[in-house]
């Protein structure tokens, strides 16, 4: 996702004298090198200082220019909350903050690295519009979409590198604020957002082994929320199922949940989010989630398969 | 450059006046943090601040960032004396009518950042100042800062980043009254000193001058070598202009009952220096 990332940077960079890329001491890789090599005054890295990075964005994207802030997710938000909180959102400038491995993505780095909040901290600051895409193809179109926008501030939550693509089989193109199927079944339906909907694919393969039909929807906008279709979702398929890297509160499963009562889904519903805890434990992504309660095997037991 | 100091002191007694009129609308307004920044702000909007020759858009063609946005009823009453802001506008201020807050707000005329949490204006001054050098123009940025965000790590950020980017086209102005809400720099704080080598060390040119000396700080900006980022560290006296305030903590916040009013009216006499 990185690398298709910055590539699409790199060629947005090439029409658009205007986009900066203004990091924070992370080492370029790939195609973020060449972007760097080519447009040496249009990269800047302001070290380990990232409350400077969003400032300078902010006073760029004061003066015309179209910045994108980008580090390790937690030093991307967390670290300069305020600054993104009140330089960005609150004058609501055209920037957009990446942040690199959302969720536990960093799974040999403990929680200082891990951003199980950030989807749901984004999503609280008015203004600002939260985007995670599944797979290197949605990383294309939304970084193509940040490239251009000019709504406000985006938090752009990419995964980290490997990312299998899952969309090839979606049936409408990726766009901001519209949730779509990568996958269209009739009677479970999985949704979620993020490099984590890898799991929903092989749970739908389980699914459809059993005999049952099985949507998968990728709600790579988390804000703006495409609520009507998944409220379309809920009324239209017996089990749903809400699949997120991230903590439970404020995060998609409760919104799903308020979308449910509101329209009084008839569906079966449940949620798949990461513990309110932090936890002291290491090992592949996959280790990370299992630990966090989120695994192939949870999510069929919650469908009755296992 | 020419800059009639005599002129400048008639128009900070007069804004001064404007201000304490102001005062008796609302019951805080940071009186005495205004007071010690405004000769720095006179005279950047009067000494530096070019008017951009294009009516209708911009009203000035360099920029100015007021990070200590407790200061900006300074700002206004300029802004109201240059006519980016009208006398109505200013009437309402920290009014339902109005739009004119206790701290400035990006999208009002002539403010060109949202300030009020400190430490943020420098960051913001040089993504500017980086802005113009991309796009080769010759728009300065000049910024203010109060000596309480000497404080805050995201000032030294800025310190440090001005100067690696070599931003020779932004003037910064340290309001060095020695007062923070609660304390003095020099009691409670006092590693805060000395201030200018501090940004010498990080690679800028500082001068320090009377704060209140329009002619003296029009002279060291003029002198700078415009090689480097350029601070003027102002040294001012919280409460400039009206004696019972100045130095007194009370009126970092608190507005002027009615006799204090008519006293500070009495009182108030030019600032020579």
């Amino acid at each position: 996702m990185r690398n298709t990332f910055a590539e699409t940077i790199y060629e947005a960079g090439k029409s658009d004298p205007r986009l900066v890329v203004v990091v924070a001491d992370i080492s370029p890789a790939g195609a973020m090198q060449k972007f760097r090599c080519e447009f040496p005054g249009r990269f800047v890295n302001t070290g380990v200082a990232e409350q400077v990075m969003i400032g300078m964005c902010a006073g760029m994207a004061l003066r015309g220019l179209r910045p994108i802030a980008y580090t390790i997710a937690t030093f991307a938000l967390f670290r300069p909350f305020e600054f993104i909180r009140d330089d960005l959102c609150y004058q609501n400038l055209p920037v957009t903050v990446v942040g690199i491995g959302g969720g536990v993505t960093y799974s040999t780095l403990g929680a200082t690295h891990h951003a199980m909040e950030d989807v749901a901290v984004a999503c609280a600051l008015p203004h600002m519009s939260v985007i995670a895409p599944c797979d290197p193809s949605e990383t294309q179109a939304a970084a193509n979409w940040c490239a251009r926008q000019t709504r406000g501030p985006v938090y752009l939550r990419l995964g980290k590198a490997g990312e299998p693509d899952l969309s090839s089989g979606a049936t409408e193109p990726w766009e901001f604020g519209k949730a779509r199927y990568l996958k269209k079944g009739r009677d479970v339906c999985i949704l979620g957002y993020g490099p984590i909907l890898k799991l929903a694919f092989d749970v739908a393969d389980r699914v459809e082994k059993a005999g049952r039909s099985c949507s998968i929807l990728s709600v790579h906008t988390l804000k703006p929320l495409d609520e009507n279709r998944i409220a379309e979702a809920l009324a239209t398929h017996t089990e749903v199922v809400v699949l997120e890297e991230c903590v439970a509160h404020g995060g998609l499963g409760v919104q799903v949940q308020a979308i449910a009562w509101s329209r009084g889904a008839p569906c079966r519903l449940s949620t798949f989010s990461l513990k309110d805890t932090f936890i002291h434990q290491y090992g592949s992504h996959t280790d990370l989630l299992a630990a966090h309660g989120i695994s192939e095997h949870a999510i069929s037991t919650a469908l009755g398969l296992d | 450059m020419d800059f009639d100091v005599t002129r400048a002191r008639e128009r900070c007694l007069a804004y001064r006046r404007r201000i304490l009129d102001m005062s008796q609308r609302v019951t805080a307004m940071h009186i005495a943090p205004a007071f010690s920044c405004l000769e720095m702000i006179d005279v950047i909007y009067h000494g530096y601040m070019r008017r951009s020759p294009v009516a209708g858009g911009e009203p000035f063609a360099d920029s100015f960032v007021l990070s200590k946005g407790h200061g900006c009823i300074s700002q206004y009453v300029i802004l109201e004396d240059l006519e980016v802001l009208s006398r109505k506008e200013l009437d309402a201020y920290c009014t339902v009518q109005g739009h004119l807050g206790a701290h400035p707000d990006y999208g009002v005329p002539g403010i060109e950042a949202s300030t009020g949490s400190l430490g943020h204006g420098l960051g913001i001054a040089v993504g500017m100042a980086y802005a113009e050098k991309l796009k080769q123009t010759d728009r300065r940025v000049f910024a203010l800062i109060s000596d309480g965000e000497l404080q805050e790590g995201s000032t030294w950020e800025g310190v440090l980043m001005a100067s690696n980017l070599k931003l020779d086209n932004l003037v910064l102005f340290v309001d060095l009254n020695d007062y923070t809400a609660m304390d003095r720099l020099s009691v409670e704080h006092p590693a805060t000193y000395p201030v200018d080598e501090k940004f010498r060390a990080f690679g800028w040119e500082a001068t320090q001058v009377n704060g209140h000396d329009a002619g003296a700080l029009v002279a060291s900006v003029d002198s700078r070598s415009g090689k480097t980022p350029f601070v003027v560290i102002g040294q001012t006296v919280k409460g400039k202009g009206v004696a019972f305030m100045e130095g007194v903590p009370i009126w970092h916040y608190r507005s002027p009952s009615k006799e204090e009013y008519l006293l500070a009216t009495q009182d108030l006499r030019q600032v020579t220096a």
